[in-house]
């Protein structure tokens, strides 16, 4: 077989104006996400996008669409998704790409593509930007998936059109963004029907897909377009119309051999092996609550947060080698504590309510990095509020015993930021203790080290005499224990408390769909996904495991 | 259960098969429905001269009588077995199925249900032609391809009925709900949804595209499922005669214009009740391209794994034309577009198994257009028929993002438009085609722009009355 390929240099960094794949179009309260795409635009070489199917760049666009509408276009209150090309909605994610790529690219393709559907949800839940799939032709796999994210599905009966999760039948893996999940939790198909739709590959037309509650409704080719339009135009309502956007612009870091600087945020690289350093930068300034016409994506707090994004994105894209990641943050802590008053009072205004919302993202995107993370407490740090939130995402917290190094809780710790699993990471952390948890919520003292060990917001303290050489142990200790197990002990342990259909689908994704990914029966010389489109049938092994 | 053999006549023992009567209750009167609908309009009540299969003997297949169409007795035939083993693909030499096997359903299902779409299809988009018929004689070879068009769409239902239980039924009542060029329930391929309204479109779609309907039948009779094997076997001796209609057809349309152009070499042959030879190859250029399209991507997984799988072979697979059945060690290459220019890419052979089944197509087509241009050359007249490129006019594959002529030369959007009625027919050829479409009902007569037949059917004369009219009787 052919050496597996992943892209090694992905920027995340887009916008409408050069997507090669989608349309964004606003019209008042209804923007319409067309999907079109480019068969000879594939991030590598090897593969054609071939029926809207797509691949890392295609969902890149995604984001940056769901995301731009919450900031830039407020207003839209309905958003269609729609194919470009006729009789074919989306075939899903690419095969021939997701064949010929590295294992470790497929998980973190399939997780990014995750967040993505997660992220229009949270749009849905928190932005009121409710999200209709105009199916108007073949609809499988991931493109089903897609579909699944939206709020409402509409399938046109053109007697052939179908909706489709055809992995298991077709390629002997699994609908990798959320589709087994969401078929039975969101849209409560029964166990048993959902059973025979996932295997039969063909998929489910018009009046049965309706029946068994696969989509929400059926129209026919005449009326579908019109149909739709009227759907959106009533779920749109009036829109928002007294909200103005803002223009996200863009980071544009400065990139080095071993580092990318942003303005408020560093990433780099190979001082040490396997480890990197993220370094994140208090505001230097006090920041106001913007006004209407002062509104602007430099805002300190939405800047901050759209940098360290992008910078996870290129972590776990451009260096898969890296397994641990020492954070450190820098600056007043007074200035992330004002940032915090001014978050928490004016959730009534949407852009800071927007702002806030993407921090939780962007926490969460960290929550489900496969690297680990250590944060190091130090003089000159600033932990306190939101940005203890980094220290309680990391996997440990290291903090340096000395007078003058504090940390201290905010109103944004308590539940603001809430994880997969719907409970904050303060409320995770202290999961059985609910009195200390209590006695918490209140305090807005600093804490030395010794008593923030005790109180259970880091993990060890140690004095000056000791710092530099437990932290060097912990590291190159860390740095020298196995990936795999590490990836897989870090998820297990980070997500305590209830599940979620978040915490299901990613959950499932690590523990089946990267298992089975993994296995010959997909991935070996005569796997079903590695002979997909080939001369040859494929051959199992089938001893169940 | 003797009346049911009477009424459907069949070699599947139909009268001791309970589920085949069950599935056939519900799905016989709803294609008496169908055929009343959207079957031939306004003959219905006629006496026509048609052949009858009744058994697969030798001659069994071909009893000539006066039959009203709705009485026909469409039958149900598999020919008789003739092989034990898969003959290709990476089941060679196990045991042939003579059930579906569970893993192969959904792709068997798709391919007999495409297959049978196109059936009643065609009968829809031809319901108009006999209002136009330029002579008894084509009027009745018109109800000829019609119901037997029909009659392979029991062939087909009969494997959806006997082997793809409940799913199977449901697809066969959908056969019958979908409408050639409905805008809310179309039928699945794009060239069965454009209606065919004049003779010349008519012998042009039954020359090049039921042509296609026979590649892709030998193709399936090659199948490791015997019933869908020795179901198309028996159908591609009723298809033979509907290519035989559209190839002599046009070559009649050619034999009538030639004569024309004898009689005066300097008239337009428009003045004289014909159609130009020119404007006949820009029908051909039409037909010929849509009809490619119908062959599928040149580069397919699909085509890969009906092949591997032993569900579809090539064109007489074992008859002769290939030695290597298993085809995975050798290459294809065909032209692709690259950007500006063309390219050439190699791909596996199972891959381009439907590029493979095409050129056996393209060879049969060349054939009839030899057999053409021989009429020209006999009367000294100096024009010469030819199939475009593969290139030209493409709404499907590497091609069709892209403008070609006739010869397989790029051309930019600029160019193509103005062009364009050059190679295809326009809106005047259109209008004029349709001006010459009146119809002849008188035996032994026959329409200006088209020649009489060498013969005539079942060893019966041309001015034999192969229709009856109702209102004549």
């Amino acid at each position: 077989m052919a050496p597996k390929k992943a892209p090694t240099n992905v920027n995340f960094e887009t916008h409408p104006s050069g997507y090669k794949h989608l349309k964004l179009e606003v019209e008042g309260p209804v923007a319409k996400i067309i999907v079109d795409i480019q068969e000879d635009k594939g991030l590598w070489e090897g593969y054609e996008l071939k029926l809207n199917s797509y691949d890392l760049g295609v969902d890149i666009e995604l984001a940056d669409a769901v995301n731009r509408l919450r900031f830039e276009h407020p207003e839209v209150s309905t958003v269609v998704i729609s194919s470009g090309q006729d009789g074919v909605f989306s075939s899903g994610a690419n095969i021939f790409m997701l064949g010929s790529a590295t294992h470790g690219f497929k998980v973190n393709f399939c997780k990014f593509t995750n967040e993505t559907r997660l992220s229009i949800e949270d749009a849905s839940a928190h932005s009121d930007q409710k999200y209709i799939a105009a199916v108007n032709g073949v609809c499988s796999g991931g493109g089903y998936e897609l579909a699944l994210a939206c709020d409402e599905i509409y399938l046109i009966d053109d007697r052939k059109s179908t909706v489709a999760l055809p992995e298991v039948p077709y390629l002997g893996v699994l609908p990798g963004t959320g589709g087994l999940t969401r078929v039975t939790d969101k849209r409560k198909v029964r166990r048993d029907l959902a059973d025979v739709f996932c295997t039969l590959a063909e998929g489910v037309k018009g009046k049965r897909a309706k029946k068994w509650g696969l989509v929400d409704e059926v129209y026919p080719s005449s009326r579908f377009d019109e149909a739709v339009e009227q759907k959106a135009t009533e779920l749109a309502g009036s829109g928002n119309a007294n909200r103005k956007g803002v223009a996200l612009d863009a980071l544009e870091p400065t990139i080095e051999e071993d580092s990318v600087t942003y303005r408020h945020v560093t990433l780099a690289w190979g001082a040490q092996t396997r480890t990197a350093t993220l370094d994140i930068h208090a505001a230097k300034e006090a920041i106001d609550v913007p006004g209407d016409k002062e509104l602007d994506a430099n805002w300190y707090p939405l800047r901050l947060f759209r940098e360290l994004d992008d910078a996870l994105l290129r972590l776990r894209f451009n260096h898969p080698e890296i397994g641990l990641v020492v954070l450190r943050t820098h600056g007043d802590p007074a200035r992330v504590l004002e940032m915090d008053k001014l978050l928490f009072a004016h959730q009534d205004t949407w852009f800071v309510r927007e702002t806030t919302h993407f921090i939780r993202r962007t926490l969460k995107r960290m929550d489900l990095c496969a690297m680990s993370f250590f944060a190091l407490i130090e003089e000159d740090s600033a932990f306190v509020g939101s940005f203890l939130e980094f220290a309680f995402a990391s996997d440990r917290a290291y903090m340096l015993d000395e007078d003058n190094v504090k940390v201290a809780l905010s109103d944004m710790n308590m539940g603001l930021l809430p994880m997969s699993n719907g409970i904050s990471r303060l409320a995770t952390r202290l999961l059985d203790d609910d009195a200390a948890l209590d006695a918490l919520k209140t305090n807005r003292e600093p804490f030395a080290a010794l008593d923030a060990e005790d109180a259970g917001l880091i993990t060890l303290a140690f004095d000056d005499l000791d710092w530099e050489d437990e932290i060097r142990l912990a590291t190159e200790e860390r740095a020298s224990l196995s990936p795999d197990a590490l990836t897989g002990m870090e998820a297990s342990l980070r997500f305590a408390g209830p599940e979620t259909l978040e915490t299901k689908i990613f959950g499932r994704l690590s523990a089946w769909q990267n298992w089975i990914f993994q296995r010959p029966n997909a991935v070996g010389p005569k796997g079903a996904l590695s002979l997909y489109g080939q001369p040859e049938s494929p051959e199992f092994d089938w001893e169940r495991t | 259960m003797l009346e049911l053999d009477a009424k459907i006549p069949n070699n599947v023992d139909l009268s001791t098969d309970r589920k085949l009567q069950r599935a056939l209750e519900s799905w016989q009167p709803s294609f008496i429905d169908w055929w009343q609908d959207m079957g031939p309009e306004g003959f219905q009540q006629d006496n026509i001269y048609l052949r009858t299969a009744i058994s697969v003997e030798p001659g069994g297949w071909a009893n000539f009588d006066y039959v009203k169409m709705p009485d026909y007795r469409w039958g149900i035939f598999l020919a008789p077995p003739s092989r034990d083993t898969i003959g290709f693909g990476d089941n060679m030499g196990k045991a042939v199925w003579d059930a579906v096997p569970g893993d192969m359903r959904k792709e068997l299902r798709r391919i007999i249900v495409t297959q049978a779409d196109t059936e009643p299809a065609s009968v829809e988009q031809q319901r108009l032609l006999g209002k136009t018929a330029p002579s008894l004689y084509d009027l009745r070879n018109l109800f000829q391809v019609n119901v037997e068009e029909g009659r392979h769409l029991w062939a087909m239902v009969y494997l959806l009925h006997s082997y793809f239980g409940r799913d199977g039924r449901e697809e066969a009542e959908e056969l019958l709900e979908r409408r050639s060029g409905h805008a809310d329930s179309p039928r699945i391929l794009g060239a069965f949804n454009e209606p065919i309204t004049n003779w010349l479109d008519f012998f042009c779609f039954t020359m090049f595209t039921d042509r296609d309907g026979k590649y892709q039948l030998a193709a399936l009779a090659e199948s490791a499922f015997d019933p869908l094997a020795r179901t198309t076997q028996f159908m591609l001796t009723e298809e033979a005669h509907h290519l035989f209609v559209g190839e002599t057809g046009i070559g009649r349309i050619i034999d009538r214009t030639t004569d024309l152009m004898q009689q005066d070499k300097n008239e337009d042959v428009r003045n004289l009740g014909g159609l130009p030879l020119d404007m006949v190859q820009r029908f051909i250029n039409k037909w010929y391209s849509l009809s490619l399209d119908l062959f599928g991507g040149e580069d397919s997984s699909n085509a890969a794994a009906y092949f591997a799988l032993g569900l579809k072979g090539r064109y007489k697979e074992q008859g002769g034309r290939y030695e290597d059945h298993v085809a995975l060690e050798q290459h294809y290459t065909y032209d692709v577009v690259e950007g500006e220019k063309m390219a050439q890419r190699e791909i596996p052979m199972r891959r381009a198994m439907n590029l493979v089944l095409r050129d056996a197509y393209v060879e049969d087509c060349e054939r009839a257009l030899r057999k053409w241009n021989s009429i020209c050359k006999k009367k000294g007249i100096a024009f010469e028929f030819t199939l475009p490129s593969e290139r030209f006019h493409r709404g499907q594959g590497v091609f069709s993002a892209t403008h070609f002529d006739p010869s397989g030369n790029m051309l930019g959007n600029d160019v193509w438009q103005a062009k364009r009625d050059d190679y295809l027919p326009s809106e005047h050829d259109v209008a004029y085609v349709e001006s010459l479409m009146v119809a002849e009902y008188e035996p032994g007569k026959i329409a200006g722009w088209i020649a009489e037949p060498k013969a005539g059917i079942n060893r019966q004369a041309f001015d034999f009355p192969y229709v009856r009219f109702a209102n004549q009787e």
